[in-house]
Protein backbone atom coordinates (compact mmCIF):
# COMPACT_ATOMS: atom_id res chain seq x y z
CA UNK A 1 0.00 0.00 0.00
CA UNK A 2 2.70 2.47 1.09
CA UNK A 3 4.67 1.49 -2.30
CA UNK A 4 1.64 2.56 -4.32
CA UNK A 5 1.44 5.97 -2.61
CA UNK A 6 5.28 6.53 -2.82
CA UNK A 7 4.74 5.82 -6.85
CA UNK A 8 2.26 7.81 -6.87
CA UNK A 9 4.27 10.97 -5.42
CA UNK A 10 7.13 10.79 -7.25
CA UNK A 11 5.00 10.11 -10.68
CA UNK A 12 3.37 13.22 -9.27
CA UNK A 13 6.80 15.22 -9.00
CA UNK A 14 8.77 14.13 -11.72
CA UNK A 15 7.65 11.80 -14.07
CA UNK A 16 3.79 13.74 -14.64
CA UNK A 17 5.40 16.82 -13.53
CA UNK A 18 1.94 19.20 -13.68
CA UNK A 19 4.32 22.28 -15.24
CA UNK A 20 6.71 20.31 -17.33
CA UNK A 21 3.93 17.76 -18.52
CA UNK A 22 0.71 18.95 -18.56
CA UNK A 23 1.87 23.21 -19.17
CA UNK A 24 -0.39 23.63 -16.26
CA UNK A 25 0.39 27.00 -13.95
CA UNK A 26 2.36 27.96 -17.19
CA UNK A 27 1.05 32.08 -16.52
CA UNK A 28 2.22 32.54 -12.94
CA UNK A 29 5.46 29.89 -13.56
CA UNK A 30 6.73 32.90 -16.25
CA UNK A 31 5.80 35.69 -14.31
CA UNK A 32 7.33 35.05 -11.16
CA UNK A 33 9.79 33.20 -12.14
CA UNK A 34 12.80 36.09 -12.25
CA UNK A 35 13.53 36.00 -8.70
CA UNK A 36 14.67 32.81 -6.79
CA UNK A 37 12.75 34.22 -3.45
CA UNK A 38 9.93 34.89 -4.33
CA UNK A 39 9.31 31.92 -6.55
CA UNK A 40 10.24 30.16 -3.46
CA UNK A 41 7.39 31.62 -1.46
CA UNK A 42 4.92 31.18 -4.37
CA UNK A 43 6.22 27.43 -4.43
CA UNK A 44 5.08 27.47 -1.22
CA UNK A 45 2.00 28.95 -1.50
CA UNK A 46 0.78 26.35 -4.07
CA UNK A 47 2.11 23.67 -2.31
CA UNK A 48 0.12 24.71 0.88
CA UNK A 49 -3.22 25.68 -1.49
CA UNK A 50 -3.20 22.11 -3.70
CA UNK A 51 -2.50 20.00 -0.62
CA UNK A 52 -5.75 21.42 0.98
CA UNK A 53 -7.70 21.99 -1.91
CA UNK A 54 -7.08 18.90 -3.83
CA UNK A 55 -9.21 16.09 -0.78
CA UNK A 56 -11.20 19.36 -0.25
CA UNK A 57 -12.81 18.74 -3.98
CA UNK A 58 -12.49 15.24 -3.43
CA UNK A 59 -14.76 15.33 -0.20
CA UNK A 60 -17.25 17.37 -2.35
CA UNK A 61 -17.10 15.29 -5.29
CA UNK A 62 -17.42 12.32 -3.56
CA UNK A 63 -20.66 13.11 -1.02
CA UNK A 64 -22.34 15.62 -2.83
CA UNK A 65 -21.57 16.13 -7.19
CA UNK A 66 -20.97 12.21 -8.03
CA UNK A 67 -23.55 10.62 -9.53
CA UNK A 68 -25.67 8.95 -6.90
CA UNK A 69 -23.24 10.87 -4.88
CA UNK A 70 -26.70 12.34 -2.42
CA UNK A 71 -27.80 8.79 -1.34
CA UNK A 72 -26.59 9.29 2.30
CA UNK A 73 -29.45 12.37 2.53
CA UNK A 74 -32.18 9.91 1.28
CA UNK A 75 -32.71 7.30 -0.85
CA UNK A 76 -34.87 9.58 -2.78
CA UNK A 77 -31.38 11.25 -3.83
CA UNK A 78 -29.78 8.36 -4.83
CA UNK A 79 -30.33 9.39 -8.97
CA UNK A 80 -29.27 12.86 -8.41
CA UNK A 81 -25.97 13.27 -10.55
CA UNK A 82 -24.92 16.56 -10.18
CA UNK A 83 -21.48 15.87 -11.85
CA UNK A 84 -22.43 19.41 -13.96
CA UNK A 85 -21.81 21.84 -11.31
CA UNK A 86 -18.25 20.62 -10.55
CA UNK A 87 -16.17 23.15 -12.15
CA UNK A 88 -18.21 26.29 -10.53
CA UNK A 89 -17.78 24.07 -6.85
CA UNK A 90 -13.91 23.26 -6.99
CA UNK A 91 -12.94 26.93 -8.08
CA UNK A 92 -15.35 28.20 -5.55
CA UNK A 93 -13.08 25.96 -2.95
CA UNK A 94 -9.75 26.90 -4.36
CA UNK A 95 -11.09 30.88 -3.93
CA UNK A 96 -12.16 30.12 -0.28
CA UNK A 97 -8.75 28.62 0.33
CA UNK A 98 -6.62 31.22 -1.69
CA UNK A 99 -8.40 33.92 0.91
CA UNK A 100 -7.57 31.88 3.64
CA UNK A 101 -3.74 31.55 3.19
CA UNK A 102 -3.51 35.20 2.60
CA UNK A 103 -5.03 36.17 5.50
CA UNK A 104 -2.77 33.70 7.42
CA UNK A 105 0.71 35.20 5.41
CA UNK A 106 -0.41 38.71 6.17
CA UNK A 107 -0.98 37.67 9.68
CA UNK A 108 2.09 36.16 10.05
CA UNK A 109 4.74 36.45 7.34
CA UNK A 110 4.06 40.04 6.14
CA UNK A 111 6.97 40.26 4.55
CA UNK A 112 5.98 36.92 1.62
CA UNK A 113 2.89 39.14 1.43
CA UNK A 114 4.21 42.01 0.12
CA UNK A 115 6.86 39.79 -2.29
CA UNK A 116 4.04 37.61 -3.75
CA UNK A 117 1.83 40.76 -4.23
CA UNK A 118 -0.47 40.44 -6.51
CA UNK A 119 0.59 36.61 -7.43
CA UNK A 120 -1.49 35.76 -4.49
CA UNK A 121 -4.58 36.50 -5.14
CA UNK A 122 -3.70 34.96 -8.98
CA UNK A 123 -3.16 31.63 -7.25
CA UNK A 124 -6.79 31.04 -7.23
CA UNK A 125 -6.73 31.19 -11.18
CA UNK A 126 -3.58 29.08 -11.29
CA UNK A 127 -4.84 26.77 -13.47
CA UNK A 128 -2.40 24.03 -11.82
CA UNK A 129 -4.51 24.51 -8.62
CA UNK A 130 -7.69 23.65 -10.59
CA UNK A 131 -6.39 21.05 -12.95
CA UNK A 132 -5.09 18.96 -9.83
CA UNK A 133 -8.72 19.25 -8.68
CA UNK A 134 -10.03 18.06 -12.14
CA UNK A 135 -7.09 15.66 -12.76
CA UNK A 136 -8.55 13.91 -9.37
CA UNK A 137 -11.82 13.37 -10.49
CA UNK A 138 -10.66 12.25 -13.73
CA UNK A 139 -8.12 10.01 -12.43
CA UNK A 140 -10.84 8.28 -9.40
CA UNK A 141 -8.56 8.97 -6.93
CA UNK A 142 -9.53 7.64 -3.17
CA UNK A 143 -8.46 10.12 -0.57
CA UNK A 144 -5.11 8.92 0.45
CA UNK A 145 -4.35 9.24 -3.18
CA UNK A 146 -6.03 12.72 -3.91
CA UNK A 147 -4.04 14.29 -1.07
CA UNK A 148 -0.16 12.46 -2.42
CA UNK A 149 -1.27 13.28 -5.54
CA UNK A 150 -1.81 17.07 -4.29
CA UNK A 151 1.10 17.56 -2.54
CA UNK A 152 3.27 15.52 -5.21
CA UNK A 153 1.74 18.12 -7.56
CA UNK A 154 2.43 21.11 -5.53
CA UNK A 155 6.06 20.12 -5.19
CA UNK A 156 6.59 19.33 -8.74
CA UNK A 157 5.43 22.73 -9.77
CA UNK A 158 7.31 24.63 -6.57
CA UNK A 159 10.30 22.39 -7.76
CA UNK A 160 9.81 23.33 -11.69
CA UNK A 161 9.45 27.27 -10.80
CA UNK A 162 12.31 27.29 -8.20
CA UNK A 163 14.71 25.67 -11.40
CA UNK A 164 13.54 28.14 -13.71
CA UNK A 165 13.98 30.68 -11.81
CA UNK A 166 17.84 30.18 -10.81
CA UNK A 167 18.35 29.67 -14.19
CA UNK A 168 16.75 32.90 -15.34
CA UNK A 169 18.95 34.50 -12.44
CA UNK A 170 22.04 33.10 -14.23
CA UNK A 171 20.53 34.18 -17.87
CA UNK A 172 20.89 37.47 -16.74
CA UNK A 173 24.65 37.74 -17.92
CA UNK A 174 24.27 36.24 -21.62
CA UNK A 175 23.86 38.10 -24.26
CA UNK A 176 20.60 37.03 -25.97
CA UNK A 177 19.01 38.08 -29.36
CA UNK A 178 16.54 41.06 -29.17
CA UNK A 179 13.65 39.16 -29.73
CA UNK A 180 13.74 35.86 -27.69
CA UNK A 181 14.53 38.14 -24.63
CA UNK A 182 12.34 37.55 -21.72
CA UNK A 183 9.20 35.29 -22.98
CA UNK A 184 11.21 33.40 -25.74
CA UNK A 185 14.41 32.47 -24.23
CA UNK A 186 12.20 31.06 -21.23
CA UNK A 187 10.15 29.13 -23.41
CA UNK A 188 12.73 27.56 -24.65
CA UNK A 189 14.20 26.60 -21.29
CA UNK A 190 11.53 25.59 -19.95
CA UNK A 191 11.40 23.14 -23.01
CA UNK A 192 14.83 21.72 -22.24
CA UNK A 193 13.94 20.88 -18.52
CA UNK A 194 10.59 19.04 -19.72
CA UNK A 195 13.00 17.03 -21.52
CA UNK A 196 15.59 16.33 -19.19
CA UNK A 197 12.34 15.70 -17.18
CA UNK A 198 11.96 13.10 -18.76
CA UNK A 199 14.12 10.80 -18.18
CA UNK A 200 12.30 10.28 -15.19
CA UNK A 201 9.30 8.36 -17.27
CA UNK A 202 11.08 5.14 -17.60
CA UNK A 203 11.35 4.72 -13.77
CA UNK A 204 8.95 1.78 -12.47
CA UNK A 205 8.37 1.48 -8.72
CA UNK B 1 -2.07 42.34 -17.51
CA UNK B 2 -0.17 44.96 -18.98
CA UNK B 3 -2.92 46.54 -21.14
CA UNK B 4 -2.40 50.15 -22.66
CA UNK B 5 -6.32 50.23 -24.53
CA UNK B 6 -8.07 51.06 -21.36
CA UNK B 7 -10.61 53.89 -23.00
CA UNK B 8 -11.77 57.17 -21.18
CA UNK B 9 -15.33 57.17 -20.61
CA UNK B 10 -16.73 58.83 -23.99
CA UNK B 11 -19.96 61.02 -24.63
CA UNK B 12 -20.54 61.27 -27.85
CA UNK B 13 -22.32 58.81 -29.43
CA UNK B 14 -19.90 56.79 -31.81
CA UNK B 15 -20.79 54.09 -34.88
CA UNK B 16 -20.49 50.98 -34.24
CA UNK B 17 -18.07 49.82 -35.89
CA UNK B 18 -15.98 53.25 -35.67
CA UNK B 19 -11.75 53.16 -36.00
CA UNK B 20 -11.22 53.03 -31.82
CA UNK B 21 -13.47 50.45 -31.65
CA UNK B 22 -11.80 48.39 -34.77
CA UNK B 23 -8.80 49.34 -33.29
CA UNK B 24 -9.68 47.09 -30.12
CA UNK B 25 -10.43 44.33 -32.15
CA UNK B 26 -7.60 44.13 -34.08
CA UNK B 27 -5.21 44.86 -31.54
CA UNK B 28 -5.16 41.66 -30.10
CA UNK B 29 -4.02 39.77 -33.17
CA UNK B 30 -0.26 41.58 -33.20
CA UNK B 31 0.80 44.11 -31.23
CA UNK B 32 -1.10 43.34 -27.82
CA UNK B 33 -1.72 39.86 -28.54
CA UNK B 34 -2.68 37.90 -25.33
CA UNK B 35 -0.12 34.71 -25.82
CA UNK B 36 3.25 36.57 -27.02
CA UNK B 37 3.06 40.13 -25.83
CA UNK B 38 0.35 39.84 -22.89
CA UNK B 39 1.99 36.42 -21.37
CA UNK B 40 -1.42 35.21 -21.02
CA UNK B 41 -3.09 31.72 -21.50
CA UNK B 42 -0.28 29.68 -21.90
CA UNK B 43 -1.20 26.69 -20.05
CA UNK B 44 -4.16 25.59 -22.67
CA UNK B 45 -2.33 26.97 -25.41
CA UNK B 46 0.36 24.24 -25.31
CA UNK B 47 -1.82 21.07 -24.14
CA UNK B 48 -4.47 20.76 -26.86
CA UNK B 49 -2.25 21.84 -30.22
CA UNK B 50 -0.84 18.27 -30.62
CA UNK B 51 -4.16 18.29 -33.27
CA UNK B 52 -5.34 20.79 -35.39
CA UNK B 53 -8.62 19.61 -34.91
CA UNK B 54 -8.23 20.04 -30.56
CA UNK B 55 -6.93 23.20 -31.30
CA UNK B 56 -9.40 24.74 -33.29
CA UNK B 57 -12.45 23.86 -31.22
CA UNK B 58 -10.65 24.94 -28.30
CA UNK B 59 -10.33 28.28 -29.80
CA UNK B 60 -13.71 28.68 -30.76
CA UNK B 61 -14.64 27.77 -27.24
CA UNK B 62 -12.10 30.14 -25.48
CA UNK B 63 -13.27 32.64 -27.75
CA UNK B 64 -17.51 32.07 -27.01
CA UNK B 65 -16.55 32.19 -23.36
CA UNK B 66 -14.62 35.56 -23.37
CA UNK B 67 -16.50 37.20 -25.44
CA UNK B 68 -19.84 36.54 -23.38
CA UNK B 69 -18.15 36.81 -20.42
CA UNK B 70 -16.60 40.17 -21.01
CA UNK B 71 -20.53 41.51 -22.40
CA UNK B 72 -22.01 40.36 -19.23
CA UNK B 73 -19.34 41.63 -16.86
CA UNK B 74 -19.46 44.82 -18.58
CA UNK B 75 -23.27 45.15 -18.45
CA UNK B 76 -22.77 44.09 -15.02
CA UNK B 77 -19.56 46.13 -14.24
CA UNK B 78 -21.48 49.25 -12.03
CA UNK B 79 -23.32 47.10 -9.72
CA UNK B 80 -20.03 44.83 -9.00
CA UNK B 81 -18.81 46.13 -5.88
CA UNK B 82 -15.27 46.07 -6.50
CA UNK B 83 -13.95 44.03 -2.85
CA UNK B 84 -15.62 40.70 -4.22
CA UNK B 85 -15.21 41.31 -8.22
CA UNK B 86 -12.76 38.30 -8.95
CA UNK B 87 -15.43 36.10 -6.97
CA UNK B 88 -17.95 37.50 -9.02
CA UNK B 89 -16.51 37.07 -12.19
CA UNK B 90 -15.01 33.67 -11.55
CA UNK B 91 -18.41 32.56 -11.02
CA UNK B 92 -19.74 34.59 -14.76
CA UNK B 93 -17.04 32.65 -15.98
CA UNK B 94 -17.40 28.53 -14.60
CA UNK B 95 -20.76 29.00 -15.41
CA UNK B 96 -20.01 29.89 -19.08
CA UNK B 97 -17.77 27.22 -19.52
CA UNK B 98 -20.27 24.71 -18.29
CA UNK B 99 -22.53 25.70 -20.44
CA UNK B 100 -19.37 25.03 -23.45
CA UNK B 101 -18.67 21.85 -21.74
CA UNK B 102 -22.24 20.33 -21.77
CA UNK B 103 -22.50 21.60 -25.43
CA UNK B 104 -19.15 19.93 -26.28
CA UNK B 105 -20.01 16.86 -24.75
CA UNK B 106 -23.79 17.18 -26.53
CA UNK B 107 -22.38 17.19 -29.99
CA UNK B 108 -18.62 16.97 -30.28
CA UNK B 109 -17.92 13.94 -27.67
CA UNK B 110 -14.82 12.72 -29.08
CA UNK B 111 -12.95 16.11 -29.06
CA UNK B 112 -14.26 16.79 -25.58
CA UNK B 113 -13.26 13.24 -24.58
CA UNK B 114 -9.50 14.48 -25.96
CA UNK B 115 -9.50 17.87 -24.19
CA UNK B 116 -9.86 16.07 -21.33
CA UNK B 117 -9.46 18.91 -17.89
CA UNK B 118 -8.58 21.31 -20.23
CA UNK B 119 -12.00 22.52 -21.16
CA UNK B 120 -12.96 23.24 -17.66
CA UNK B 121 -9.67 24.92 -17.40
CA UNK B 122 -10.59 27.57 -19.54
CA UNK B 123 -12.01 28.77 -16.09
CA UNK B 124 -8.53 29.50 -15.11
CA UNK B 125 -7.34 30.37 -18.61
CA UNK B 126 -5.71 34.18 -17.79
CA UNK B 127 -7.05 35.86 -20.96
CA UNK B 128 -10.26 35.79 -19.66
CA UNK B 129 -9.85 36.60 -16.04
CA UNK B 130 -7.50 39.23 -17.70
CA UNK B 131 -9.64 41.02 -20.33
CA UNK B 132 -12.58 40.88 -17.42
CA UNK B 133 -10.18 42.80 -15.07
CA UNK B 134 -8.15 45.12 -17.75
CA UNK B 135 -11.22 45.75 -20.18
CA UNK B 136 -14.81 44.69 -18.86
CA UNK B 137 -14.85 46.31 -15.78
CA UNK B 138 -14.11 49.89 -17.90
CA UNK B 139 -15.51 49.51 -20.95
CA UNK B 140 -19.66 49.61 -22.37
CA UNK B 141 -20.68 46.06 -23.58
CA UNK B 142 -20.12 46.66 -27.45
CA UNK B 143 -16.51 47.54 -27.28
CA UNK B 144 -15.91 44.63 -24.55
CA UNK B 145 -17.58 42.21 -26.88
CA UNK B 146 -15.64 43.58 -29.29
CA UNK B 147 -12.12 43.12 -27.45
CA UNK B 148 -13.48 39.86 -26.38
CA UNK B 149 -13.94 38.70 -29.97
CA UNK B 150 -10.51 39.97 -31.02
CA UNK B 151 -8.73 38.16 -27.81
CA UNK B 152 -10.34 35.07 -28.67
CA UNK B 153 -8.99 35.47 -32.50
CA UNK B 154 -5.57 36.70 -31.25
CA UNK B 155 -5.00 33.39 -28.85
CA UNK B 156 -6.66 30.95 -31.61
CA UNK B 157 -4.10 32.20 -34.50
CA UNK B 158 -1.17 31.34 -32.18
CA UNK B 159 -3.07 28.01 -31.20
CA UNK B 160 -3.56 27.17 -35.05
CA UNK B 161 -0.07 28.00 -35.94
CA UNK B 162 1.63 25.76 -32.95
CA UNK B 163 -1.33 23.31 -33.56
CA UNK B 164 0.05 23.16 -37.57
CA UNK B 165 3.60 22.88 -37.07
CA UNK B 166 3.76 20.23 -34.39
CA UNK B 167 0.60 17.87 -35.88
CA UNK B 168 2.39 18.53 -39.55
CA UNK B 169 6.24 17.63 -38.19
CA UNK B 170 4.57 15.35 -35.69
CA UNK B 171 1.74 12.84 -37.06
CA UNK B 172 2.81 14.06 -40.59
CA UNK B 173 -1.21 15.06 -41.11
CA UNK B 174 -3.56 18.05 -41.05
CA UNK B 175 -7.04 18.12 -39.68
CA UNK B 176 -6.41 14.37 -39.23
CA UNK B 177 -5.95 13.78 -43.42
CA UNK B 178 -2.17 12.45 -44.63
CA UNK B 179 -0.21 15.12 -45.73
CA UNK B 180 3.12 13.89 -45.64
CA UNK B 181 3.33 11.29 -48.90
CA UNK B 182 3.98 7.78 -48.29
CA UNK B 183 7.26 7.54 -50.61
CA UNK B 184 8.72 9.64 -48.12
CA UNK B 185 8.30 7.73 -45.49
CA UNK B 186 9.77 4.59 -47.51
CA UNK B 187 12.76 7.06 -49.35
CA UNK B 188 13.54 6.92 -44.66
CA UNK B 189 11.41 9.90 -43.74
CA UNK B 190 9.98 9.41 -39.78
CA UNK B 191 7.41 11.48 -37.90
CA UNK B 192 9.21 13.51 -35.27
CA UNK B 193 7.91 12.34 -32.38
CA UNK B 194 9.59 15.12 -30.38
CA UNK B 195 6.59 17.32 -31.22
CA UNK B 196 4.00 15.09 -30.37
CA UNK B 197 5.76 15.65 -26.53
CA UNK B 198 5.68 18.34 -24.04
CA UNK B 199 9.12 19.77 -24.89
CA UNK B 200 8.21 20.34 -28.51
CA UNK B 201 5.35 22.52 -28.01
CA UNK B 202 7.38 24.39 -25.18
CA UNK B 203 10.11 24.91 -28.41
CA UNK B 204 7.82 25.85 -30.82
CA UNK B 205 6.35 28.37 -29.06
CA UNK B 206 9.46 30.23 -28.15
CA UNK B 207 10.81 30.01 -31.60
CA UNK B 208 7.24 31.75 -32.99
CA UNK B 209 7.18 34.42 -29.93
CA UNK B 210 11.33 34.93 -31.30
CA UNK B 211 9.91 35.87 -34.43
CA UNK B 212 6.79 37.55 -34.22
CA UNK B 213 8.46 40.27 -31.59
CA UNK B 214 11.79 40.25 -34.14
CA UNK B 215 8.80 41.19 -37.08
CA UNK B 216 7.20 43.83 -34.46
CA UNK B 217 10.43 45.10 -32.84
CA UNK B 218 9.14 44.65 -29.19
CA UNK B 219 12.28 44.33 -26.72
CA UNK B 220 11.40 43.25 -23.53
CA UNK B 221 13.48 43.25 -20.26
Amino acid sequence: MLEHYLSLFVKSVFVENILLAFFLGMCSFLAVSKKVETSVGLGMAVIFVMTITTPANWFIHEYLLKDGALAWLSASFATVDLSFLGFITYIAVIAAMVQLVEMILDRYSPKLYSALGIFLPLIAVNCAILGASLFMVERNYNFGESVVFGLGSGIGWALAIVAMAAIRHKLRYSNIPAGLRGLGITMLMTGLMSMAFMIFSGIQL
Amino acid sequence: MADQSVATPEKKKEGLFSKKNMKVLTNPFSENNPITFQVLGICSALAVTVQMRTALVMALAVTAVVASSNVIISMMRKQIPSKIRIIVELAVIATLVILVDQILKAYLFDISKQLSVFVGLIITNCIIMGRAEAFALQNPPWPSFLDGIGNGLGYGWILMAVATVREILGSGSFLGFRVIPESFYSAGYENMGLMLLAPGAFIILGLLIWIQRTITKTVHE
